[in-house]
């Protein structure tokens, strides 16, 4: 039983990693068509920007983690918003070229991460509480993961409240469903392309700085590992779905750590499996609008 | 029309018969090559560029004439190399002779290279577009994990796999022998290049070309183009695969690096690098990609770099920075590649246009 609930929350906390790596990406996709490969670097941009500042302050304290969060999310933001407006934009409505441009960013900024802060991972001191661990149902769970939960929670809260209450929100979710009409309307959805990377990016960012927690360091890998089970996730959720994509982030994860503790860690290829199952079953995935 | 097809003939067995050549002569060019081309460190090099240039013509049978993105190539070229490398050390019969042994060892890895591609494929091209992207990758993903995972002991793990010599003829063995290795890559890109211009030229070839076209009207004429697809993916694995099987020779030995997915990714710069949708920008691509990844690694280990500030040494001394940025730029400025410039410059507009059509269509999907 208690192996089953530490299973459990485990990966939640997982899950909510890969949610906010596959929330942007499902947003970004959704709105604008665009596989996003530089997804990663951004996360893992936040993570570095993040540990920098958090160390500088006073290492380990939590209004140290606090502002390394907050700056995670703003250097993610800011890093995707001009990803968005300098090389997306020039390549409007060309997709698989889009594409190709993350790709050569993704490459390029790891190589650059590896140049500044080396390729070894650096390992991170966070406040002592998240190293510890609490006893829920017998199980000795580690504090962070409850961290993970809920900051996860709350952006999934944020954006949804975004989407519904705003009037970019409204924008957005139009243009999710049909971009075309909303231009015609006489809305300038571009503005609307960047406001997605920004808040795509802040959730990365935010992610990264919680993942070198959850590792224990960072890295200029760290992000890329990442992205890919985000894509595994957005593709099992649904493109385009935030729903979608929250509820295929803790079933992938879950899925990942019981495969990892009873089938002798083989969570990674349960995942693929679950994927190549989903496609054959249901191509669109689990809340993907019909093809 | 058949003057210039004569033209073409003699323009390419002319070429290749100077790369048969170029190891008995000494042709010196600083700064492109180390050394003198009949030295073993520049036919390595050669080599190492001849199949990159394969695997790169095996993924333009995908991308460029399929109109299929995939991001999960590596994955045969892995198959390949290591799967050479299992049968190899497996793989021995009594009733047949050494040699036949090799022969039939290579014969055994590109059927595995055939069949794990339509396995994949089966699944994969179930979905279009950039699902089927992020699904090959996923593919990709799951194998570079069980290569490192090293399952009973087969893979070696984050270690590599070494080849097995003793059913390799002595001719393909050590450093003195890097010129038979040389030839050895020269015929695999030969090979792969004859293939790949025979499926371009087949009935299957059009198939898939007219589906990355226009799939609708395709599947309106009466053809499912699921199956031929799924051929065209097999083919490709199966070509990816026998380069993957000579690069385990020429490097005696594979690492797990060329089963991630970041080695298919750096696959997709060289086609794109090269010019998309054509033949000869896939091994220029890849012949340009190796050569300037070789220089950059060389000057970044240099005293010049070392002595400039760090806001020059760091991103200079990354060639992958540099490469990325690079393609970056051939991406948005250069949409026919390396190829369309040096068609642009000869016959203004209408290659590079095309170049920048095929783009588009491939978008479609």
């Amino acid at each position: 039983m208690s192996t089953i609930v530490l299973l459990l929350i485990t990966g939640f906390g997982l899950g909510a990693l890969y949610f906010l790596v596959a929330s942007g990406l499902s947003l970004i996709y959704g709105l604008m068509g665009v596989l996003n490969f530089a997804h990663g670097s951004f996360l893992t941009i936040g993570a570095f920007i993040g540990w920098e500042v958090a160390r500088r302050l006073s290492d380990g304290s939590w209004w140290a983690l606090a502002a390394a969060m907050l700056t995670g999310a703003v250097v993610g933001a800011i890093v995707a918003a001009a990803t968005e407006f300098f090389l997306i934009r020039r390549l409007y409505n060309r997709h698989i070229e889009q594409v190709l441009v993350t790709v050569g960013l993704a490459l390029a900024s790891v190589a650059l991460f590896e140049g500044i802060w080396g390729t070894d991972p650096t390992y991170v001191t966070s406040p002592s509480w998240l190293g510890q661990t609490s006893e829920i149902l017998g199980a000795r769970i580690p504090n962070n993961r409850f961290m993970l939960i809920v900051v996860a929670m709350l952006v999934l809260v944020a954006i949804v409240l975004f989407l519904k209450f705003t009037r970019y929100g409204l924008i957005i979710r139009a243009g999710v469903e049909n971009r075309l009409m909303v231009t015609a309307l006489g809305i300038d959805v571009r503005r609307a392309f960047t406001l997605v990377f920004a808040i795509g990016g802040a959730a990365a960012g935010l992610g990264g700085v919680l993942a070198s927690i959850y590792y224990g360091y960072v890295s200029a890998h760290i992000g890329g590992s990442l992205l890919i089970f985000a894509f595994i996730v957005t593709v099992i959720g649904g493109l385009g779905s935030l729903a979608g994509a929250a509820i295929a982030s803790v079933l992938v994860a879950v899925l990942q750590q019981f495969a990892n503790f009873y089938l002798g860690g083989t969570g990674d290829l349960a995942v693929v499996l679950a994927l190549a199952a989903v496609l054959l079953l249901r191509p669109r995935g689990l809340l993907g609008a019909k093809a | 029309m058949r003057s210039r097809t004569v033209i073409t003939i003699t323009a390419s067995a002319a070429l290749v018969l100077l790369m048969v050549l170029l190891p008995l002569l000494n042709i010196s060019i600083p700064g492109v090559f180390p050394g003198p081309t009949y030295t073993p460190g520049t036919l390595q090099l050669l080599a190492y560029a001849m199949l990159i240039a394969a695997l790169a013509l095996s993924y333009h049978l995908l991308f460029g004439l399929a109109g299929m993105l995939s991001f999960g190539h590596a994955l045969f070229f892995a198959a390949g190399a290591y799967g050479l490398g299992i049968v190899l050390r497996n793989f021995s019969p009594s009733w047949l002779p050494a040699g036949a042994t090799f022969v039939v060892a290579i014969l055994i890895t590109v059927l595995i290279g055939f069949v794990l591609a339509t396995l994949v494929g089966s699944v994969s091209l179930r979905v279009t577009g950039i699902s089927f992207a992020m699904v090959t990758l996923a593919f990709a993903q799951a194998g570079s994990v069980v290569v490192r995972r090293n399952p009973g002991g087969q893979t070696g793990g984050e270690e590599g796999l070494t080849l097995d010599v003793s059913h390799v003829p002595d001719a393909l063995v050590g450093v003195l022998n890097t010129r038979n290795l040389y030839w050895l890559a020269l015929a695999v890109l030969v090979t792969v290049y004859l293939v790949v211009l025979w499926v371009e030229k087949s009935r299957a070839g059009h198939v898939v070309a007219a589906t990355r076209e226009n799939e609708l009207r395709v599947r309106v004429i009466g053809i499912r183009p699921y199956f031929v697809r799924l051929l065209i993916f097999g083919i490709a694995g199966a070509l990816a695969a026998l380069a993957g099987a000579a690069f385990l020779l020429l490097q005696s030995g594979v690492s797990p690096r060329v089963a991630t997915p970041d080695f298919t990714l750096t696959l997709l710069v060289i086609v794109v690098l090269g010019g998309v949708g054509l033949r000869w920008g896939a091994v220029l691509g890849a012949i340009v990609y190796t050569l300037l990844d070789q220089r950059l690694t060389a000057l970044a280990g240099s005293q010049f770099i070392a002595g400039l500030p760090d806001l020059l040494r760091i991103p200079l001394s990354q060639p992958l920075f540099i490469l990325g940025t690079l393609f970056i730029l051939v991406v948005l400025f250069l949409p026919g590649g390396l190829a369309g410039l040096t068609k642009r410059t000869g016959r203004p507009h209408r290659p590079s246009r095309r170049g920048r059509e095929r783009m588009l269509e491939v978008e479609e999907l």
